[in-house]
């Protein structure tokens, strides 16, 4: 039963090994979907390319509803997965910055290293800037420690904080993906794409 | 040109449901999902370690770090699975006919103009990266899988700020 590492049914090198090509597959996926070009990946901001909208929430839905299946199997035991913690202000903060830094930079990290994989020279300078980013987070960070640890909520899902099921959070979501892709369909046709 | 290009692509749902089995095979063997700037965070902080050893041992953070990842970049799961996306884009790329170096910029703009916006862009989300706790992968498509509240926010908020700005930086994309 998975996970496997956790359950111990798998080494710590092993599951070091496995990371290497589930890397392998992530960076495949992500090269062959067009999320090696900037210009894709900023199109969603103006519409006129939503590979990443459709990309980013099919493969959201997949993983959550192959996951709500694996335990129904058995074949996972989901109080051994990982839930991101919920720290209120530094993931509203963070994901603004964050958002700031996506539509001058055109990538985020994951995209930035599958677009350097390919050659894409401004992909490196964009690694180089995280580089940059991240010492001055960790060197400033007695700075931003309040913030950063302010209103710990600990690791609530979103059905528990809804007070819904997991399942019907899920049907919710799905139908709330399909709305987005129709939009995201209508989008493309309306704000046609200036080739270059 | 543009769209013979385009076709050579993944169909975008198809190849949101191989990510999602990617996404899905991380969590059944290791428990966690993908990610991407924790593995810049390892390497930056082992950097700090061989250049300053003694500035690192005197910052509680480094010191903290250290002991919630033991054993290095070597051992980390990410570091690995970061190696893994330069190979698997690299062959992606090779199969087809991607491979070039280039600095891909609107023609409106010049490269050095794109380049300046990509360092100012990767500055951003890497602080904010680190105060999210996770990026668009670690943070946003994992935590949407495991259904977290914080991995909504931060999704919202990473895509919700890129459309407020828009506009303001539509001369870098359109």
């Amino acid at each position: 039963m998975g996970p496997l590492v956790v359950n111990e049914i798998i080494s710590a090198n092993t599951n070091l090994f496995l990371a290497f090509l589930i890397g392998i597959g992530f960076g495949f996926v992500l090269e062959a979907s067009g999320f090696s070009s900037s210009r894709t990946l900023a199109g969603m901001f103006y519409g006129y390319d939503t590979t990443v909208l459709k990309v980013f929430f099919t493969g959201a839905i997949v993983a959550m509803l192959g996951l709500l299946f694996f335990s129904l199997f058995g074949w996972i035991d989901l109080d051994l997965v990982y839930i991101n913690p919920t720290f209120l202000w530094s993931a509203i903060v963070g994901g603004a910055i964050m958002g700031l830094g996506f539509i001058l930079g055109g990538f985020c990290p994951g995209t930035a290293f599958c677009a350097f994989s390919i050659g894409k020279l401004d992909a490196l300078m964009f690694i180089g800037g995280l580089i940059i980013g991240i010492v001055i987070f960790t060197e400033g960070f007695p700075l931003w420690k309040d913030l950063f640890y302010a209103e710990n909520m600990g690791t609530p899902t979103m059905g528990e904080f809804f007070g819904i099921s997991r399942g019907v959070f899920a049907l919710l979501l799905i139908l709330a993906a399909f709305g987005m892709f129709w939009v995201g369909e209508w989008a493309e046709k309306k704000y046609p794409r200036d080739e270059y | 040109m543009g769209n013979n290009n385009s076709k050579k692509y993944l169909n975008p749902y198809l190849g949101g449901v191989l990510l999602g089995l990617v996404l899905l095979a991380a969590f059944y063997i290791s428990g966690r999902g993908l990610g991407a700037s924790g593995a810049v965070k390892s390497m930056v902080v082992t950097g700090i370690e061989t250049i300053a050893p003694a500035h690192a041992e005197g910052t509680e953070y480094y010191q903290n770090y250290d002991k919630s990842h033991p054993g290095g970049p070597l051992h980390n799961w990410l570091v690995w699975e970061m190696l893994g996306v330069l190979v698997g884009g690299f062959i992606s790329g090779a199969v087809s006919g991607r491979l070039k170096w280039k600095v891909e910029h609107s023609p409106k703009i010049t490269s050095k103009t794109r380049l300046i916006f990509a360092l100012i862009g990767g500055i951003l989300f890497g602080f904010g990266s680190q105060m999210g706790r996770g990026c668009t992968s670690g943070s946003a498509l994992s935590g949407m899988a495991v259904m977290s509240l914080g991995g909504f926010i931060t999704m919202a908020f990473i895509f919700g700020t890129g459309f407020a700005f828009a506009y303001f930086a539509r001369k870098l994309w359109i």
